[in-house]
């Protein structure tokens, strides 16, 4: 280990040897070390963990979970690779929920804002009871979002759900039976598909390779040796 | 101290440290710099591969004790198929589904394995974007140039110009399918400057590139007929007796079953190895990156390709504890936050390679100038209060929100308090060897994106990876389906495994060690 000046050290309370603490995983009671993360803490209790664990690093939602803090009777919802554990803290990971995801070849659709009521009829159905908000770990204010759908706003849709990690936990919640993650996907899909310009540069450049604009000078660059590659390497800025 | 005293040293160097520019190292000193610091040199770290198509060629020690392992398959395994496709894909990441996709477009029947859920992967978390050359100041040649620099000369010319020349076209399938490219005003894809990049190219959906990339090709393969198989791992591979590749061994992660797939061609697309951990560092990885198609297409006769050569990303988190190994992204850094070590001096183009960034991060550390945690890890700061200097309030929630979210978890504020990094295990170089269209040494046996080796070279650039899986993953699905096509279903046999195990016995290995290893052990056995 190399020397530090002694200078630059974080010795602050919660660096220093976590305390354990007290919690309750699945309906059972363990010491843990503070501040580990719930997957962490599964796994320092001899749990393997294979659904329920997928990045590690909060965006691919396979780690939803169901906790509470110490005497708070509210049941939150997080994902437990990216939530430290605390005191009294008592959570267990949220199985699957078995949501119809409707099918549909996206290219084809001709008229996809009126398409999404042949295909998730449910969507307008919402009962604004906002507990599909409340649910979202990544804060998506996804009642509105449903409306938006409803309404044709697939642009806004598209902009409010980019940071929706598919955790699917504003689904078991609903009580109209709607999907949100899955409608807000089809929304913001055919927003890509039917509601956003061609970017012309993007058109030109295919355009351009397919021509042979390039051919030359790749025959140029390709027989060069390995001291002219570099020297036109160095060149680059 | 407190980590607010140690930060108040990179607020007070801000100013003075924004008008300096720091030059990039000249060829001689990267060397020198990357000789001395970056971890692929360090000695004691490999060894050389004792038998197999790499025989006598040096990996680090957890990589090769992989290859060498034994397979998990007996040898006496009931082989008679439950499942039957032309295109067996091995692995759920974005290599994989384009691969599907592709070859399913082509009329084949596809079947996707994939050990966890689908999109369970490393590229669900690519936040920094995709690199691909469309505007008039860049081309597919300066593409070609920077990633061959990049990779220290050693990339396979012909791999990286079907990636460069394709990148435009694989941008447009992706836009086709729905994807949400960051736009500029008139309407054209924006592109931003990435590490070691002369010009900027990178497309970006907002830091969730990856996740949006990932959450249109799952939505795209559930909407097709593809079939798909979760929490299905690949364990062994099946051959003819002659070489080729005929199909895969399964097994059911819930029930430990085998399930035998006989398959006219296989594309393995399993992706990285961060999870090895290799010498103790850290990883940026999914949980399953375990190097399973290494293992798998080595003890079938497939050759690998720089395998002694690794990215560390310069910015892993370092603290607080619950995000060590967590990328930073390198968009902070694109968009000019600076490296600053414990006296509050900049040391590195922090533009330069992620080769040499994190070389001479390891410097400073080692030379004293690093900062401690008391859990034991150094890093040097990532001043990201500076982007909300130069570019005004509510930038980084702006352009960086998925960060912002990762560190406010823990009460971190990064627009007004620089984080903490150290270089963290991030990706192959190398991987199996390929051709242009995707094959491995073993006829029928496809390998893209993270797993396949020799497209980058020594070191891969930024964005570089995203547009191989779309590329080769594509190229992979469309001749590994054209070739089902023309040919009929071969033996299965594991004839393979047995003259694997006939050479380490030879060669005196008995490590006990069974590959693919599927998952680290994290769990804690007392
Ligand atoms: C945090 C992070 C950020 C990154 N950012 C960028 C970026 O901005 N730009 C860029 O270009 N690149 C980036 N990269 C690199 C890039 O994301 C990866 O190299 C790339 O996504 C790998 O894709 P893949 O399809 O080959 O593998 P993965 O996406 O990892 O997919 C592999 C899949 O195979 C499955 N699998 C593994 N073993 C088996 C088995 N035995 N049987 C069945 N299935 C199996 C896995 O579960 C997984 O689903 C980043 C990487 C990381 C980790
Ligand atoms: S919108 Fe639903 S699926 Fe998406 S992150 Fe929020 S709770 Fe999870
Ligand atoms: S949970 Fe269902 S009903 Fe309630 S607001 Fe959300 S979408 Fe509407
Ligand atoms: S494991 Fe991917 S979000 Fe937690």
């Amino acid at each position: 280990m190399p020397e530090i000046d002694k200078e630059n050290v974080i010795d602050q309370e919660e660096v220093l040897r976590p305390k354990m603490v007290s919690v309750e995983i699945t309906g059972k009671t363990y010491q843990v070390p503070e501040g580990i993360t719930m997957i962490k803490a599964l796994w320092y209790t001899g749990q393997e963990v294979i659904h329920g664990a997928g990045c590690l690093g909060g965006f691919c939602g396979a780690c939803a979970t169901y906790y509470r803090t110490k005497d708070d009777p509210k049941v939150k919802t997080c994902l437990a690779c990216q939530t430290a554990v605390q005191e009294g803290m008592s959570f267990s990971m949220v199985p699957p929920f078995p949501a119809r995801k409707a099918t549909y070849q996206m290219a084809e659709l001709k008229d996809p804002k009126q398409d999404l009521f042949t295909l998730y009829p449910e969507a307008p159905l919402c009962r604004n009871c906002n507990a599909c908000t409340e649910a979202c770990p990544q804060t998506i204010d996804v009642r509105e979002g449903v409306w938006r759908a409803v309404f044709g706003d697939f642009k806004a849709v598209s902009e409010m759900f980019m940071d929706c990690v598919m955790c699917g936990l504003c689904v078991p919640v609903c009580i109209a039976d709607i999907a949100p993650n899955l409608v807000a996907l089809y929304a913001s899909r055919a927003q890509g598909v039917h509601f956003t310009e061609k970017p012309q540069r993007l058109f030109h450049r295919i355009k351009e390779i397919e021509e042979g604009r390039y051919d030359g000078e790749w025959d140029r660059v390709l027989h060069m040796n390995e001291q002219q590659l570099k020297e036109a390497c160095a060149e680059l800025k | 101290m407190d980590i607010h005293e140690l930060q108040k040293i990179v607020h007070k160097t801000r100013d003075a440290r924004r008008t300096q520019t720091l030059p990039k190292y000249s060829p001689a000193e990267r060397d020198t710099l990357i000789k001395k610091y970056h971890p692929d040199f360090r000695e004691n770290a490999y060894r050389s591969i004792k038998f197999g198509p790499n025989k006598g060629e040096l990996t680090v020690r957890e990589l090769a004790t992989l290859l060498e392992g034994d397979s998990p398959v007996p040898a006496d395994l009931d082989l008679t198929p439950a499942h039957t496709a032309d295109v067996l894909v091995v692995g759920g990441g974005g290599a994989g589904c384009a691969a599907a996709l592709h070859a399913y477009a082509q009329g084949a029947k596809v079947l996707l394995a994939t050990k966890l859920r689908l999109g369970d992967s490393n590229t669900v978390m690519a936040q920094g974007g995709i690199q691909v050359a469309i505007t008039n100041e860049d081309s597919p040649i300066q593409h070609f140039l920077d990633t061959l620099k990049g990779g220290h000369m050693k990339n396979d010319h012909q791999l990286l110009k079907v990636m460069v020349e394709e990148g435009p076209s694989v941008a447009r399938w992706l836009l086709g399918l729905g994807v949400l490219f960051d736009r500029d005003a008139d309407g054209n894809l924006h592109v931003k400057k990435g590490g070691g990049s002369s010009k900027p190219r990178l497309l970006t959906c907002s830091d969730y590139t990856g996740l949006e990339i990932m959450r249109v090709l799952k939505d795209e393969v559930l909407n097709q007929k593809i079939q798909l198989m979760e929490f299905s791992a690949a364990v062994e591979l099946l051959s003819d007796g002659n070489g080729d590749c005929t199909g895969a061994v399964l097994q059911d992660l819930d029930n430990k079953r085998f399930m035998v797939v006989a398959a006219k061609t296989v594309i393995l697309a399993t992706g990285g190895i961060g999870r090895l951990h290799i010498q103790g560092f850290p990883t940026s990885n999914h949980y399953g990156a375990t190097g399973d198609g290494l293992a798998m297409a080595y003890r079938m006769g497939a050759k690998l390709l720089q395998i002694d050569t690794f990215q560390y990303h310069p910015s892993g988190a370092v603290y607080p504890e619950q995000l060590i190994g967590a990328l930073v992204t390198e968009g902070i850094r694109s968009e000019g936050g600076h490296l600053v070590n414990a006296k509050g001096e900049r040391f590195v183009n922090e533009l330069d390679t992620r080769d040499v960034v994190s070389s001479s991060i390891i410097r400073e550390c080692e030379e004293g100038r690093g900062i401690r945690t008391m859990s034991g890890r150094i890093g040097v700061w990532l001043d990201t209060p500076l982007l909300e200097v130069e570019q005004g309030p509510g930038t980084l929630d702006k352009h960086f929100p998925a960060m912002v979210r990762q560190y406010k978890r823990y009460g971190i504020d990064i627009a007004q308090d620089p984080v903490l990094i150290y270089p963290t295990l991030h990706y192959q170089n190398g991987g199996v060897q390929i051709n242009v269209d995707s094959e491995s040494g073993v006829r029928n046996l496809f390998v893209a994106g993270e797993t396949s080796g020799g497209l980058h070279g020594r070191n891969r650039l930024m964005g570089n990876s995203l547009l191989d899986l779309m590329v080769f993953g594509k190229r992979a699905g469309l001749t590994a389906a054209t070739r089902a096509n023309s040919m009929k279903e071969g033996k299965l046999t594991l004839e393979h495994v047995k003259r694997f195990r006939e050479e380490a016995r030879k060669h005196g290995v008995s490590s006990g060690i069974v590959s693919p290893m599927l998952f680290p052990a994290y769990a804690k056995k007392e």
